[in-house]
């Protein structure tokens, strides 16, 4: 490993000292918000605000006045991966964790129910299951894998000396604000952008400093061509923060009030809202993690991208075409048709650009398909990709109206969501992670292969339990809610659908037990890889960017 | 195939500009969001004229708050479709009209409990008050959780004046008046020994106005959470909606 000596840098850790003061400032800020507030949700949030403040003052402080803060310019920064890396295990587990505990509750409500804590009801565990996976796990695996890739594509460091660190622990906020509000009742009440308005800010400030981060690096950047992976980062990063800002457009009650109202209402609250909420799924879940998979497949099966024209066309048409399909979520509702029937063509075309993404990636195995047998780890990024298909593929079906009409409002809906989720997101995150960790970690291998055999075969297992079992369900409830009678009534009432559900209901929490529980196999085998005895061989990507280059540099 | 060649190099300026690539990003995604959602702003269709439709009464927004705080959108819809088995199970599908002061909608995307958008008046408050506090014991196959703490917790409606004004400002009809005398008909709504004059010269004669939880003592977040299920799709009046008139069809 190449280890250059790094003279200090001039002015290093000049601008630790602007986040210095203006954390310092916020603490205090949020100190006297808390104090003045009557409200006791908006109190428990301004407690949360000082205490992270505060912390983050002293920790900033202590990192100044050691200088541990500098950016050696000839190094990638990569203990802010290292910390991103650990954050995607831990909240991915405890995300999974609390989706079992609900699958459990609506198995068996006289024993997962308890009248006295209404904080466990599943109406407020709910957002925490979903914004702990989605943006608790996928974004932390979002942006430490993005930091990796931008960083190694431009042969750069991250750009902004400890800014990095702040979208880290700015974003860690973000998420016990919003996880730990949820429970105790702060919510506005829009799907997948639960959060109320001061955490909302909190979110955009963080989220802005990651485009300048990620757009710095790429502006520092010693290759003339910017790399495939990074149009999809970008993409992503953008597009979430248009989505994030104008969802959440809303007047507090009062500025030491919790509760917000939003600009929107009725019909064009539903409009954006699922504007957002689609492309949620379309940039944060997909196109993210395809800028995952175009660094992560090429780089583990050792083999350049497939089609290098069909990564420009599938790109732009994705970004393109997901922005329209939004208003599938909202088929026979009180949306005028003509958005019902925009929404509906657009999804059907987005078919073609996302198997553009499935065939460039399967299609860069050629030539080494002999690794799928071997390498448990590239296993699991082509099955992520099988997933990704097959989810965009069921996708467009269910948003043609008369199919919709079948499976709005039931289980089919949350069975196809966690075939992407589990079997698209979670899999390219975790082959990407095992990539990493003995990359960041310098080993030369994972701990245990056969670990992640065990890991791969149990969580697709659990997958195919899961999403089988809600295919029954929801087709079953599709069809029950409009059976009729021979004489002419309807045939079923609400509840003995609901009853005729359960065995689902089981089977999905087993699916969902195992694929945590593999997730559980993966944390111990990184944890052990991580103890291996370090390696000074080459086989693993230096932390030093590439000398020549930083020379050049500057 | 040349021109095809042309297209792809000059991609390669998008690939060595970010700023290029970033506002190339921008417009890319913008069309679509604009082409859909501007127009409801505008295009009169978007929303029905209807008889009937008002603002919330302190106590019902108070109890709408609560319904979004507990997070009962998860699995409850409020959006019946024009379905013959949903108008049959549930009543007249749901008006665009009908949510225009929901700030933010509650259509829902789940029904992991039934559609609640015409759920007013098809029960007693009784059976709503027995229903939230243990739900099997009046739906033995029911899988929803208690809401037991409802009935014990005093409402705290001290911002209830904000709240008005904050509708007021993103567009609901409140009048001076109402945003004056919130905290006040929100009292009269929920405590049968007040006069509910002011109330009713307010929300309309139609106003419900009881002790919800059956209890004319205190006033709860279980009144003003049955006070809004109690109105839910009782508003517009379908004697006059004439849903086949051109001015309907959208």
């Amino acid at each position: 490993m190449v280890t250059i000596e790094s003279k200090p840098p001039s002015g290093r850790s000049g601008e630790a000292v602007y986040f210095l003061v203006a954390t310092v400032a916020l603490a205090l800020v949020a100190v006297a918000a808390t104090a003045a507030s009557k409200d006791p949700l908006f109190q428990f949030q301004g407690w949360i605000f000082t205490i992270a403040f505060t912390l983050g003052s002293f920790a900033l402080a202590a990192g100044i006045a050691s200088g541990k803060l500098a950016s050696p310019q000839d190094r990638y920064s990569d203990n802010v991966i290292r910390a991103g890396v650990i954050a995607t295990m831990f909240w991915g587990a405890a995300g999974m964790l609390v989706g079992c505990i609900i699958a459990a509750q609506l198995s068996w409500p006289r024993i997962f129910y308890f009248p006295d804590f209404g904080f466990l009801n599943f109406g407020r565990l709910r957002p925490l299951h979903t914004s702990a996976v989605i943006f608790a796990f996928g974004g932390n695996a979002l942006i430490a894998t993005s930091f990796w890739v931008v960083q190694r594509t431009c042969r750069a460091r991250l750009f902004g000396g400890v800014a990095p660190w702040f979208v880290f622990w700015g974003y860690q906020l973000f998420i016990v604000l919003a996880g730990l509000g949820y429970l105790v009742g702060i919510t506005q009440g829009q799907e997948y952008a639960e959060p109320e308005w001061a955490t909302d800010l909190w979110l955009a400030i963080v989220w802005v400093t990651y485009l300048v981060v990620f757009l710095g690096t790429i502006w520092k950047r010693k290759e003339p061509h910017i790399y495939v992976a990074n149009w999809f980062y970008l993409a992503f990063i953008v597009t979430i923060a248009i989505l994030h800002i104008v969802n959440n457009l809303a007047l507090p009650v009062n500025f030491l009030n919790h509760r917000s109202y939003e600009v929107w209402s009725g019909v064009q609250s539903a409009l954006v809202q699922w504007w957002y909420g689609h492309n949620a799924v379309g940039f944060f879940l997909t196109a993210g993690f395809l800028g995952m998979m175009y660094y992560f497949i090429p780089k583990r099966a050792e083999r350049p991208i497939y089609s290098y024209r069909l990564s420009i066309v599938h790109f732009w048409a994705l970004i393109f075409i997901y922005i329209w399909a939004g208003p599938h979520h909202l088929h026979f509702t009180a949306l005028p048709q003509w958005a019902q029937t925009l929404g509906m063509t657009f999804s059907i075309m987005l078919w073609m650009p996302s198997w553009g993404g499935m065939i460039n990636g399967l299609m860069t195995l050629s030539g080494a398909w002999d690794k799928l047998r071997t390498d448990p780890v590239i296993r699991m990024l082509v099955v992520s990709l099988a997933f990704y298909g097959m989810s965009t593929f069921e996708g467009p079906v269910m948003s043609v109206r008369t199919v919709n009409a079948l499976s709005h409002y039931t289980d089919w809906t949350i069975g196809h969501v966690h075939s992407g989720a589990l079997g698209w997101v979670g899999f390219v995150t975790f082959g990407s992670v095992y990539c990493m960790v003995p990359w960041l970690w310098k080993k030369d291998r994972l701990y245990s292969n056969t670990l992640v055999e065990w890991h791969f075969w149990i969580a697709t297992t659990g997958i195919l339990l899961y999403i089988t079992a809600m295919w029954v369900s929801g087709i079953m409830e599709g069809l029950m809610w409009r059976e009729y009678t021979p004489q002419g009534f309807l045939a079923y009432s609400f509840v003995e659908v609901v009853a005729a559900r359960h065995v689902e209901f089981v089977i999905r929490l087993v699916g969902g037990l195992m694929y945590l529980g593999g997730a559980l196999i993966m944390i111990y085998n990184l944890w052990r890889t991580v103890q291996l005895p370090g390696s000074e061989s080459a086989a693993h990507p230096a932390n030093a960017v590439p000398a020549p280059l930083a020379l050049a540099a500057e | 195939m040349a021109t095809s060649s042309k297209f792809f190099s000059k991609h390669g300026l998008l690939e060595r500009h970010s700023l290029l690539l970033l506002i190339g990003i921008i417009i890319v995604v913008s069309i679509g969001g604009i082409v859909e959602i501007a127009p409801l702003f505008y295009l009169e269709s978007t929303i029905e004229k209807v008889g009937g439709m008002r603002p919330y009464t302190p106590l019902e927004l108070e109890g709408r708050d609560i319904y979004i705080r507990e997070g009962c959108y998860l699995c409850h819809s409020q959006m019946i479709r024009p379905l013959k088995d949903e108008v049959e199970r549930y009543g007249h599908y749901s008006l665009a009209a009908e949510s225009m002061y929901d700030h933010p909608f509650q259509w829902g995307s789940e029904r992991q409990g039934p559609d609640l958008a015409r759920v007013g008046g098809k029960y007693s408050d009784a059976w709503h008050r027995d229903h939230l506090i243990d739900p099997r014991s009046v739906v033995p196959e029911s899988i929803m959780p208690p809401y037991a703490f409802l009935e014990k917790k005093d409402l705290d409606y001290r911002d209830i004046g904000d709240k008005l004004r904050t509708m007021k400002a993103v567009g609901v009809p409140y009048t001076d008046a109402e945003v004056a005398s919130a905290a006040d008909d929100l009292r009269a709504q929920a405590d049968p020994n007040l006069s509910d004059a002011t109330l009713k010269a307010h929300y309309g004669a139609k106003v419900n106005a009881r002790a919800f939880d059956g209890d004319p003592d205190r006033i709860t977040e279980m009144d003003a959470l049955i006070a809004y299920l109690q109105m839910l799709g009782t508003l517009v009046d379908f004697s006059t909606y004439k849903a086949d008139a051109p001015a309907n069809q959208r």
